[in-house]
């Protein structure tokens, strides 16, 4: 098992630009591993005994209605907040609870935030080059040449995210949709093993709907993706597990069709929701 | 039309570094020409006045670039520039009070004429090594650099940014000011450093030396562009325009926000001081208004004026205020500051990329030029500008 991993590793054309730092180890279950974590703010429960898992190459939803503790958890998950207790592991090898944010995003998780923030004066070529991973530190920076590797990636991830045809405008002139799938490739970039994308469809419209759906999903299998959403039909069209979270923990887990039809789940989301039909 | 914002992105391409420095070229030559070759009763001869009057407006236009380095492209609305300006130019001041040696009015051969007056018998140490035009070269550089590593550090580590940051660059400038003002620091007091006699040997009096400090000065502001734009068209430039416009988002893709903004600060500073140390043998003195806080706006509202995160503009902008300034002082010196003021009013109005925005707005209209280097995108007046680091 562990020698056709390491060959499949092998394989992998840019080796040498993937961070030094020890792989995430998945040949013992999951990439994401949270369990019995609980967060309170000044004695409110945002997060209760919350139990989640992912397993590697999987595209998860997460929905539930507002402050049911979703952004909270991926505050969590990334390092931000900080759970009064439980355990968050990456892998099997990876404490996420001892590290702090710049060592999780290291690790390989990247996130994009609810409101898109991409730099809007610097073209999307740039934004994306500025987003590889590479050494980031002054003097380097200062003598970057652009080399053919990074080239190859940049365009990889331009063709990827559907931007390729944009690469020499400036990102402030992108759509709103534009500027959500730059800043998913500017993630991609960072060569993340674990994508959170909180509500990547606020805001778009039907056509931008569906080519970040077809995205997400052809993201999936290469990564990990965890997408926070509240369009359910959105969610139905990407979702092959999805997680209902209520007041800060797990409520119905499965098929799209298995929690539409749970009747928790009808009572306090669904039910209760202009999305009930 | 685009937003300014959006406008404030572009490094230019070669060809606009072409135009600055053959322009810049020319125009030196010409003033050079007519300086030595046409006779003084020719109506287009430039007298050596003139010609000293010019050299003061390029080392201007050079703190005017160092100036939009940080401000333009880094986002840092530096304040107190005039004080890097004023160091440097500190430095060369006491290399040149040294230079007089007993020809002084007191005939010290070892004091300069304000410390004799003051009683003073001995030299302060900060004052040795200065009679070694190498050592006090050197000073002109790491005064400013020192100062603003210092500033730097406290501030850029602190997070301080935006009009907080402001506020205290003219803080600094105006409390070395004060400082400067005081007898007992050394440094002349208000009379400030003058009664220069002589740089590296060469008569300050001389017309051929005025004219050697001219060039030196469009040889310096030529280098400092070329400097400020090597730095802008490198990956670091592109990291300094994304801190300018979202600076936590860079920080979160894994950048040392901070230490860019200090090498950044620091080089600026450097120029500045450099850009001071030319203005003091050209204007013959050295005193603690260079560091007034007034200054240090009045070269902000220069970059203004000119086109903030163009470089050029800032060019643009320093030569035609400061003409301008000549002209009008001529005429009603006390309505100066108001007709600034008006100016940088209606330009910011009229034209918020300054008049460098309205140059290449019409260029490209003219021509699109830049353009037809990326046949594979559509014209776009936004990304008229090629890079050679991005095929
Ligand atoms: N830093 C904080 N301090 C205090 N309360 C907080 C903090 N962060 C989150 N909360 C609270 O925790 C609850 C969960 O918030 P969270 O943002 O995780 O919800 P959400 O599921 O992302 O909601 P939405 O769908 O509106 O984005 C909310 O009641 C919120 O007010
Ligand atoms: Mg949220």
């Amino acid at each position: 098992m562990s020698f056709l991993q390491s060959l499949a590793d092998r394989d992998r054309v840019f080796d040498f630009l993937v961070p030094e730092q020890s792989p995430v180890d998945v040949r013992h279950g999951p990439i994401l591993y949270l369990e019995d974590v609980s967060v309170s703010f000044d004695g409110f429960k945002a997060i209760n005994d919350l139990n989640l898992t992912i397993d590697d190459g999987e595209l998860r939803c997460i929905i539930g209605p507002n402050g049911a503790g979703k952004t909270t958890m991926m505050d969590i998950i990334t390092g931000k907040t900080r759970p009064d207790q439980g355990s968050v592991w990456f892998g099997s090898r990876h404490n996420l609870l001892t590290k702090n944010e710049p060592e999780i995003a290291r690790l390989g998780i990247g996130r994009k935030f609810q409101k898109p923030t991409v730099f809007e004066a610097l073209t999307v070529f740039e934004n994306l080059e500025l987003a590889m991973a590479m050494d980031k530190s002054l003097w380097p920076t200062l003598k970057a040449r652009m080399t053919g590797e990074v080239l190859a990636r940049i365009e990889e991830v331009l063709e990827t995210v559907g931007l390729a045809s944009l690469s020499r405008r400036q990102a402030g002139i992108l759509s709103h949709g534009q500027k959500q799938w730059l800043e998913i490739g500017m993630l991609l970039m960072q060569r993340p093993r674990l994508l959170l994308v909180d509500e990547p469809v606020a805001g778009m419209t039907e056509q931008e709907m569906e080519r970040t759906a077809e995205l997400l999903l052809s993201l999936a299998g290469k990564h990990s993706v965890v997408v926070v959403e509240h369009d359910m039909g959105f969610v139905r069209s990407i979702a092959r597990t999805v997680t209902v979270l209520h007041q800060g923990s797990v409520l119905a887990e499965g098929s799209m069709d298995k929690v539409a039809s749970d009747p928790r789940v009808i009572e306090v989301y669904l039910g209760g929701d202009e999305e009930a039909a | 039309m685009p937003s300014s914002r959006l406008w404030l992105a572009r490094p230019f391409g070669e060809r606009s570094t072409l135009i600055f420095l053959a322009v810049l070229g020319a125009t030196m030559a010409l003033v050079v020409a007519a300086n030595l070759l046409l006779a003084p009763e020719h109506p287009l001869h430039v007298s050596t006045y003139t010609v000293t009057l010019l050299g003061k407006y390029l080392c201007y236009a050079l703190l005017a670039v160092a100036v939009d380095l940080v401000w333009g492209y880094l986002g840092i609305l530096s304040l107190g520039h005039g004080a890097f300006f004023a160091l440097g130019g500190y430095a060369m001041g006491m290399y040149l009070m040294r230079q007089i040696g007993d020809r002084g009015v007191y005939g010290d051969p070892l004091l300069p004429d304000f410390m004799v007056f003051l009683d003073w018998d001995s030299l302060p140490w900060y004052w040795l090594g200065f009679d070694m035009a190498g050592f006090a070269f050197v000073m002109v550089l790491l005064a400013p650099g020192l100062l603003a590593l210092v500033f730097g550090f406290l501030a850029f580590r602190s997070r301080v940014t935006g009009v907080y940051l402001s506020i205290i660059t003219q803080a600094l400038t105006f409390a070395l000011m004060l400082a400067f003002f005081r007898n007992e620091m050394g440094f002349g007091g208000n009379n400030g450093l003058t009664d220069f006699k002589e740089l590296l040997g060469f008569d300050l009096s001389a017309d051929a030396t005025r004219l050697g400090l001219f060039i030196a000065s469009g040889v310096a502001l030529a280098l400092g562009f070329l400097l400020c734009r090597a730095i802008v068209v490198s990956k670091l430039g592109r990291v300094c325009v994304a801190v300018r416009d979202a600076e936590s988002r860079t920080r979160f893709l894994g950048y040392r926000v901070e230490r860019y903004q200090q090498f950044v600060f620091v080089v600026s500073a450097m120029l500045a001081g450099v850009a001071g140390a030319l203005y003091v043998p050209q204007v013959g003195i050295i005193n603690p208004s260079e560091f007034s806080p007034l200054f240090s706006i009045e070269v902000v509202v220069w970059v203004a004026l000119g086109g903030r995160a163009t470089l050029y503009g800032a060019v643009i902008g320093a030569l035609a205020v400061n003409y301008a300034k000549s002209v009008f002082t001529g005429v009603m010196p006390e309505a100066w500051l108001f007709a600034l003021g008006a100016l940088f009013v209606l330009v910011t109005v009229l034209l918020p990329q300054g008049i460098a925005g309205l140059l290449s707005r019409s260029r490209q209209q003219g021509s699109d030029d830049d353009s037809d280097t990326q046949p594979d995108t559509p014209t776009d007046t936004l990304d008229a500008t090629p890079r050679e680091a991005t095929p």
